[in-house]
């Protein structure tokens, strides 16, 4: 699915952040990436999700090198991956339906094809009731939820989340995590980027370790 | 595969939670992508609407100049005058009469009028006061000669006529004014169009700055956008749209609120017709309407400000975007 090939990055004229990363992710795999604060976590992240280009190696995805996409097909290749951010990215003007059903919108498709769908997800994340609720009344748990639901509406191949329980507590935190294993399950492949050792104690998963910029890989 | 289809042994995370949705007609309208009642959309509002407004009188008036000027020059043009001065052993009457024959025989003359003692006399009321006893002073006379619309008369030879037959008659066709009368015209609409261009920049400017302090509030709604796959052209389409919408509510509230005032200014000049005051203000600036010109014109700038407007928008987007990727 996503190949990386001594890919490194760095910002203008600095120092590598991240160095000679070699690794893939499978289909329908799960895996945490961790690392201290400041590791690359997010940089990575947005690797994956063609938000930012390598200085130099190779990144293919979806079995296309990302170097020779244009930005239209990086758009297409992006609606395959779901985000979910630490700091949700809910807007703040839509209610939580509008937000989750985002991602349908943007495809082009028309409400009425999608409405059954997007309210069945909704009572699935358990925001059944808030879904006419504006971001600004969601609790964070809720907000999570809701961000984790925009990201899987339409389906994706691999779900990258940042940081996802970085903003709850720990109970809530296993909730989202059994949430983000029922996807797995349900076929999606799922990066995790987290610094939390007892929400990766929860679960056993491939773990993809940054440290000084070189990704060592746990299987 | 769906979804929400249950996993083979396991909980649904939420299932504790789980309450039963609304019904599905209870959803409001779907909101569009972009915010519609921002407060830095209202503002943008206000700005649109305050220049094309600003704009809008700028190009009415320099219309009104211009046309204005126009008339000065042409009024002036379609008269010329013809002086008759007092000489020993001439009758300055029969002198009058004979030049006005004269010119009424000349083609392309409209009307000729001779100034009556008492009409001459009251020309230099205001510096001689009233009570003038005219035959004691020698007052040279005038003959005012309206030319027909189009019409140029052959003056020299008219002139060489007046030499041969009427001596003290001389014929002034105005020339030295008209001259100073098209430069100051050129110079009004000179100043105009430079005064309307600069409201129009001055316009382009801040309508563009006032989109891009308004885009740049939009700014997570561009990420989210680019974050869940849409493309730079869908992205750009949502703004640019809605910002044209904006920018042309703005600038029909402005454009709107200049035609009104035209139209306004207007009906009270038809209604001051021909009483005192509206003699004088038609003297100054011609019957003061922009015509159906200057209205269409108002209109044309309406759309190019919001044109404008969505055209700021798209590039916003598109440098946001940018460095995005």
């Amino acid at each position: 699915m996503i190949q990386f090939e001594n890919v490194g990055l760095r910002y203008g004229f600095g120092r590598e952040v991240l160095c000679d990363l070699n690794f893939g992710i499978q289909n329908h795999s799960f895996q945490f990436l961790t690392g201290p604060s400041g590791a690359g976590k997010t940089s990575l992240l947005r690797l994956m999700l063609m938000s930012l280009r390598p200085t130099r190696g190779l990144i293919s995805m979806f079995k296309h090198d990302t170097a020779t996409l244009s930005k239209e097909d990086r758009a297409h290749l992006r609606r395959r991956i779901g985000i979910v951010f630490q700091d949700f990215r809910l807007l703040d003007h839509m209610t939580t339906y509008e937000n989750i059903a985002l991602p349908l919108r943007v495809l082009g498709k028309d409400e009425a094809n999608y409405r059954a769908e997007v309210i069945e997800l909704l009572q699935w994340v358990g925001l059944g009731e808030r879904m006419a609720a504006l971001p600004a009344v969601l609790s964070g748990g809720e907000k999570q939820r809701a961000a984790i639901a925009r990201a899987v509406i339409a389906r994706p191949q691999l779900l990258l989340a940042d940081e996802p329980t970085g903003n709850v507590d720990p109970n809530l935190g296993q909730r989202l995590l059994r949430l983000f294993i029922e996807l797995n399950k349900s076929g999606t492949a799922v990066v995790i980027a987290t610094h939390d050792i007892a929400l990766m104690d929860e679960y056993d998963a491939r773990r993809l370790v940054l440290h000084d910029g070189r990704l060592h890989v746990y299987d | 595969m769906s979804m929400t289809e249950p996993i083979e042994g396991m909980a649904e995370p939420w299932d504790d939670l789980e309450a039963a949705a609304p019904p599905a007609d209870a959803l409001p309208a779907v909101a569009a992508i972009v915010p519609r009642n921002s407060l830095a959309g209202r503002s943008l509002g206000a700005v649109v609407a305050i220049m094309t407004f600003l704009a809008s009188l700028t190009t009415g008036a320099a219309m009104v100049v211009v046309s204005a000027a126009g008339d000065w020059e042409s009024e002036v043009g379609r008269e010329v005058t013809i002086q008759v001065r007092p000489a020993p052993g001439h009758d300055i009457e029969g002198d009058l009469r004979k030049a006005t024959e004269i010119v009424r025989g000349a083609p392309g003359i409209a009307d000729v009028q001779p100034y009556t003692k008492e009409e001459s006399a009251r020309l230099v009321e205001p510096w001689l006061g009233s009570g003038l006893a005219l035959d004691d002073l020698p007052m040279p006379r005038l003959i005012v000669v309206k030319l027909l619309p189009g019409a140029r008369p052959n003056f020299a030879a008219l002139r060489q006529m007046l030499a041969t037959q009427v001596s003290t008659a001389s014929l002034d066709d105005h020339r030295r004014w008209i001259e100073s009368m098209r430069t100051m015209a050129e110079t009004a609409v000179g100043v105009c169009i430079a005064i309307f261009a600069l409201v129009l920049v001055v316009t382009v400017l801040s309508v563009t700055f006032a989109t891009r302090g308004a885009m740049a509030t939009n700014r997570p709604i561009i990420e989210v956008l680019h974050y869940v796959g849409a493309t730079d052209n869908f992205i750009a389409g949502q703004f640019q749209r809605h910002f044209l919408v904006l920018g042309f509510k703005g600038g029909a509230i402005g454009g709107g609120a200049a035609i009104l005032l035209f139209g306004l200014v207007e009906a009270t000049n038809a209604w001051l017709w021909g009483t005192p005051e509206g003699d004088q203000v038609a003297a100054l600036f011609g019957n003061l309407t922009i015509g159906v010109t200057g209205y269409l014109a108002i209109v044309l700038q309406i759309v190019f400000i919001a044109l404008v407007t969505a055209f700021a928008s798209r590039r916003t987007v598109r440098r946001t975007l940018q460095t995005i990727d």
